[in-house]
């Protein structure tokens, strides 16, 4: 079973983050770069995939070159090779066109299953795997919380608000999960060293056939206008437990309309 | 007037309380039309409410195809009707759901979509927030017919007057819709609490509560001022409270009117998810912990002896 990983490099959730004053785009150099945290689950799950039924698995990146660090993270933990899609004109794409170049490039390649984590830290769309089985014609298994293969039947739990559904279709489709799926192992010494030799082949717009004018900041199909920090919260009330506190919180939401 | 498409997110019978919202919002642009997915006998039940929140027409599209087949079906007629109607946006609810809808309906119209939507404008334009909430922007579509998936308690929604007259859609789900079958679906905690993403009133707690049974404490809470439940990472990691009820960068992200967080730190993770909370209470042992620059109102104690009081007091007011 071939499986093509998708990982995302984004801006560290734990720092301040911010736009670019330049073009409103995500400002990648203030705050430091990591890895998707979700994507970690997606390899560890097609690691596990590997493991037990056979094949390679592959991480593709869309990104510029300082997404390199984030490729070498990914393949740490173990993945076979890497497909780094990396061209000046994407900067600023959209949704829509991120997923029009991702899917050109899941063209390229050979698989049986794509995982990706549910969502990213960053844009938090959260519909770029949905977009991606839309584009390519493939089922939808998205959402998952536990991923069974059959020969090529692939069942998954898809976690809902109450609960989950199971949801069943053939190969080849298209994987999300969600942190609640495993536990990400941790490069080990030897993986990082190897790393460092894993094949990294490089797509540019050209290598797909799409044009400049298909992507990018100028062609995307939504902008943001403006844009400004939230302004600081207003110092609260802030009260010392003296056996009392339950009925003074109390006394404050009544005086809230609360109770 | 100019239609606006609005998705109606329901389930068990009725609409959820996002759908009102969504109703609300669409006058912005235009007159709001509902369109109503799911397995035949569902809009029958759903349209009174529609009328009372401004809904002009409720498209009927029902089909066992619609349910039994994941989002990709939903897309597909949608994206029909959208041909037909040539509505100026298209709204949807901003849940795991609604986006995958919007995302797929994007493609198929090559039209740009925001998600986590906060306000919409009459110009066209949109209130988002980003990065956990630290950031407000204006966004706007340039593409197509514009696609919006709007956060659950975003918007107030306003009762308005609608004929909700009933369109019949006819469906037609092709096969290429059909790839990924639901072929079970199991509700594990339920009960009656109202829904973390819907509530008025969220009380969640975190590390400090220290085991699965402690929560309790939390339900206890919760359950005095009819208010939903929610978890921190740290809980839900350490498997205090069950995974769908964790509120935060990974989890759900919420706005109710009032949000009252437990022996929870305020690690970002979790304020990504909570901090456009309208009014924020607080209850920890650490007077340095970071939730407290947050609240509009903070206890440093103990809240085994804080919650538990507070709990009693409030059943005490209720009589």
């Amino acid at each position: 079973m071939n499986i093509v990983v998708l990982v995302k490099q984004v801006p560290d959730s734990g720092s301040e983050r911010s736009l670019r004053e330049s073009d409103k785009t995500v400002d990648r150099d203030s705050a430091s770069l990591v890895i998707n945290e979700m994507d970690e689950y997606a390899i560890e799950e097609a690691l596990k995939l590997k493991e037990a039924h056979g094949g390679e698995v592959t991480i593709l990146t869309m990104g510029p070159d300082k997404a390199t660090e984030t490729i070498r993270k990914a393949l740490s933990m173990g993945p076979d090779k890497a497909v780094h899609v990396n061209d000046a004109a994407i900067h600023g794409s959209c949704a829509v066109q991120t997923s029009k170049v991702l899917a050109k490039a899941l063209g390229t390649l050979e698989w049986d299953v794509v995982i990706s984590g549910a969502e990213s830290t960053d844009g938090q769309v959260s519909a770029l795997p949905a977009m991606l089985a839309e584009r390519l014609g493939v089922p939808q298994l998205t959402g998952a919380r536990k991923v069974d293969v059959d020969g090529a039947t692939l069942t998954i739990e898809r976690q809902t608000d109450d609960g989950y559904q199971v949801v069943q279709a053939a190969t080849p489709a298209i994987i999300s999960v969600w942190d609640t799926i495993n536990e990400p192992r941790y490069p080990s010494f030897k993986g990082i060293m190897q790393a460092k030799s894993k094949p990294v082949s490089t797509l540019t717009l050209a290598d797909l056939g799409i044009g400049a004018d298909e992507v990018g900041l100028a062609n995307a199909t939504s902008e943001v206008v403006e844009f400004a920090p939230r302004p600081p919260k207003q110092a609260g009330v802030k009260v010392n437990d003296e056996g009392d506190g339950g009925a003074k919180l109390v006394e404050f939401l009544a005086s809230q309309k609360f109770v | 007037m100019a239609e606006v498409l609005v998705l109606v997110e329901h389930s068990g019978g009725s609409a959820k309380k996002v759908t009102f919202e969504l109703l609300t919002a669409a006058r912005a642009l235009g007159e709001p039309s509902a369109v109503v997915l799911g397995a035949p006998g569902t809009a029958d039940a759903l349209a009174g409410k529609l009328g009372e929140f401004g809904a002009a027409k409720v498209y009927v599209a029902e089909s066992e195809d619609i349910d039994g087949y994941v989002v990709a079906p939903k897309a597909e007629v949608l994206a029909q009707l959208v041909g037909s109607v040539q509505p100026v946006a298209v709204l949807v609810a901003a849940s795991s759901e609604g986006k995958e809808i919007a995302g797929r309906l994007a493609v198929k119209l090559e039209s740009g979509l925001l998600t986590d939507v906060t306000s919409v404008n009459a110009d066209g334009t949109a209130g988002q927030t980003i990065f956990a909430g630290g950031v407000l922007v204006t966004s706007k579509v340039r593409t197509g017919t514009p696609i919006l998936a709007i956060r659950p308690n975003s918007v107030n929604p306003e009762p308005a007057a609608g004929a909700a007259t009933l369109e019949t859609v006819e469906v037609t789900v092709s096969d290429a819709a059909k790839g990924a079958k639901v072929i079970d679906r199991v509700v594990e905690a339920k009960g009656s609490r109202p829904e973390l993403a819907e509530a008025s009133i969220v009380v969640s707690g975190g590390r400090g509560v220290g085991s699965a049974d402690n929560f309790k404490v939390i339900e206890g809470l919760a359950d005095s001022l009819g208010a939903a439940v929610g978890a921190s990472r740290a809980a839900t990691d350490s498997g205090f409270y069950p995974h769908q009820f964790q509120v935060g960068q990974t989890g759900k992200t919420v706005s109710p009117q009032l949000y009252v967080a437990c022996g929870i730190s305020g690690a970002i993770q979790h304020r990504a998810g909570m901090q456009t909370s309208k009014t924020i209470v607080a209850v920890n042992k650490d007077p340095e912990a970071p939730i407290f620059e947050l609240a509009d109102y903070g206890v440093v104690g103990d809240l085994f002896n804080v919650v538990p009081q507070a709990t009693e007091e409030i059943i005490k007011r209720k009589g």
